[in-house]
């Protein structure tokens, strides 16, 4: 078994890994490496074939191979060793001493690094955690894969469509399929509320007539060898089945878009402590998890709407890894907890030390208009328009305003504007 | 004289946020006489031209022979016409093209007489 000792080990070549690799080269960490299961790099970009990446990061609008290029061609330069086709099996933790061993073409490798950063992306929820029963037949797919076979290999998943579930990769597949000439003959919606962003209910949906059902259910899959359609029913407010309300959908593929979770199985494994609202790692400011020198960043730490937060997570990750390398090890901190207030589904970082500026990642339950995020023990509100749960709340707290910080916590909640 | 208005709404596709938009024109023309509900500059820049002159950038695949993949991801470098987006669709799926491409390489000088080029925006390698 090869053995391997680096400063900075990253997992997940995508926007989050790519960035924080190139990141901690530019920091001048001397032994950067950058594993991914992929032949390719880029993660999930290469399939995100749609423009409006990259507005914030490069201040451009890019497609998703296009941003996923340009952060791979300044990670080669900077010399960061990258390794394709290996996947990470294992992390081992135990004082400040991290193995990781992968399996790659040339068998198994024993990494020794410094510090991980976990940029592992996340997966897609498919339709049997959705509740919806049936049999096993051809032609349901996660938009994920759906996008997989028409953007990399240019292979039509079916010719009329039915897709279950809001997410934007779903509104986004629904676009593919009409302009590809497949009938999309409605997206399912278990609750009131889209679960993607608004511009792609316009973009995706209302630009190509493609009905969007809202507070109705998808209960049964259709179909023995191939697809043959689908039951819906409508729910209530309590997403209760209205009775008498049922019919059929007919289709040949079922696209089901319910959401993501993050790959950190590993971390999970390894003990880090983790967060059930954002089903991964709990951590600090510095995106370091309970696990000593080990950080998370892009969609293995919380689903982002934006690649750009997730590359800015990765910049965040590597900083941190790089200043735990020149410190040998974390200096003591006071942390203080940030706690859920009114209306906060999750907000990451989850502790704050309240000695340097801090970007936070927030969802919430319920669509509400004209709020204030209140923090209102650095005496902070931040006025919004409206807050839904499928926009990501974003702000950053500077020094300055923790200065006033009394308390030992941090509350962050959602109020009305009175 | 009398001269009806027509609502329109629409929601802003320019950033994350989604503002909803709402236009009063002079019906049947495309005379905007308010647009409410933007939140910027560019939204009420989009809604302008929502109504003057819809258009979208589009995004597809195109076969490609001898390359690492059998398809490349291309895009208009400007947006077109939203009502020309199937049209295009089906003159850009009838291309075939050779590796290797890279991003940027220009695939069609003139999109069905739009005068806007249509653009590879992935990298795909020869097969040895």
């Amino acid at each position: 078994m090869k053995k391997h000792s680096t400063d900075v080990l990253v997992l997940g070549a995508g926007a989050a890994g790519l960035a924080a690799a190139s990141k901690a080269k530019q920091l001048d960490a001397k032994n950067v490496v950058l594993l991914d299961e992929k032949e390719d790099f880029g993660g999930i970009l290469p399939q995100c074939i749609h423009p409006g990446f990259g507005l914030q990061y490069y201040r451009e609008d890019l497609t998703g191979p296009e941003f996923a290029i340009r952060l791979y061609e300044k990670t080669k330069s900077l010399g960061v060793k990258i390794y394709n086709s290996t996947y990470a099996m294992e992390l081992l933790a135990q004082d400040d001493r991290r193995i990781v061993r992968a399996v790659g073409p040339e068998g198994v490798i024993e990494f020794r690094p410094k510090t991980v950063i976990f940029s592992t992306g996340a997966r897609e929820s498919h339709a049997f955690e959705i509740g919806i029963v049936g049999y096993r037949p051809i032609g349901v797919y996660t938009a994920g894969q759906a996008q997989t076979m028409m953007d990399l290999y240019g292979v039509m998943p079916g010719e009329n469509v039915a897709i279950i579930g809001s997410g934007d990769v779903g509104l986004i597949m629904a676009r593919r399929l009409a302009l590809q000439g497949a009938d999309v003959k409605a997206v399912i919606e278990l609750l009131p509320y889209p679960g993607g962003l608004a511009r792609n209910i316009q973009q995706c949906l209302i630009d190509f007539g493609i009905q969007l059902c809202l507070s109705h259910k998808a209960t049964r899959i259709l179909g023995k060898r191939r697809v043959r359609g689908i039951t819906v029913i409508r729910v209530d407010e309590n997403l209760r089945e209205i009775e008498g309300t049922e019919f059929e959908v007919s289709c040949d593929t079922v696209i089901v878009s319910a959401g993501l979770i993050p790959r950190v199985e590993l971390l999970e494994r390894a003990g880090a402590r983790m967060d059930p609202a954002t089903r991964s790692v709990v951590v600090n400011e510095l995106l370091e998890t309970s696990i000593l020198g080990v950080y998370a960043a892009g969609n293995a730490l919380v689903i982002n709407d934006l690649v750009d937060y997730a590359a800015i997570q990765g910049e965040r990750a590597a900083t941190s890894a790089v200043e735990y390398i020149r410190n040998k090890g974390s200096p003591p901190v006071d942390w203080k907890p940030v706690t859920k207030g009114r209306n906060i589904r999750f907000i990451v970082p989850h502790y704050v030390s309240g000695h340097r500026d801090v970007s936070f990642y927030g969802r919430v339950m319920q669509p509400e208009e004209e709020v204030h995020i209140k923090i209102p023990e650095i005496k902070t509100e931040l006025h919004r328009i409206g807050v839904k749960p499928p926009e990501m709340i974003t702000f950053t707290i500077s020094k300055r305003k923790f200065e006033k910080l009394e308390d030992n916590r941090l509350t962050v909640s959602i109020e009305p504007v009175n | 004289m009398n001269e009806r208005t027509q609502k329109v709404r629409m929601i802003c596709i320019v950033c994350p946020m989604g503002c909803e938009l709402e236009a009063v024109k002079k019906e049947g023309t495309t005379e905007i006489i308010s647009i409410e509900g933007f939140r910027c500059p560019k939204g009420k820049e989009y809604a302008n031209r929502e109504i003057a002159d819809p258009r979208r950038v589009l995004m597809t695949v195109i076969n490609v022979k001898g390359g690492h993949l059998p398809i490349v991801s291309v895009k208009t470098a400007k947006p077109i016409p939203k009502q020309i987006l199937v049209y295009a669709v089906r003159a850009v799926s009838k291309i075939k093209v050779d590796a290797p491409i890279n991003a940027g390489d220009i695939i069609i000088n003139n999109l069905l007489g739009t005068g806007i080029p249509v653009v590879a925006t992935n990298n795909v390698g020869k097969t040895d």
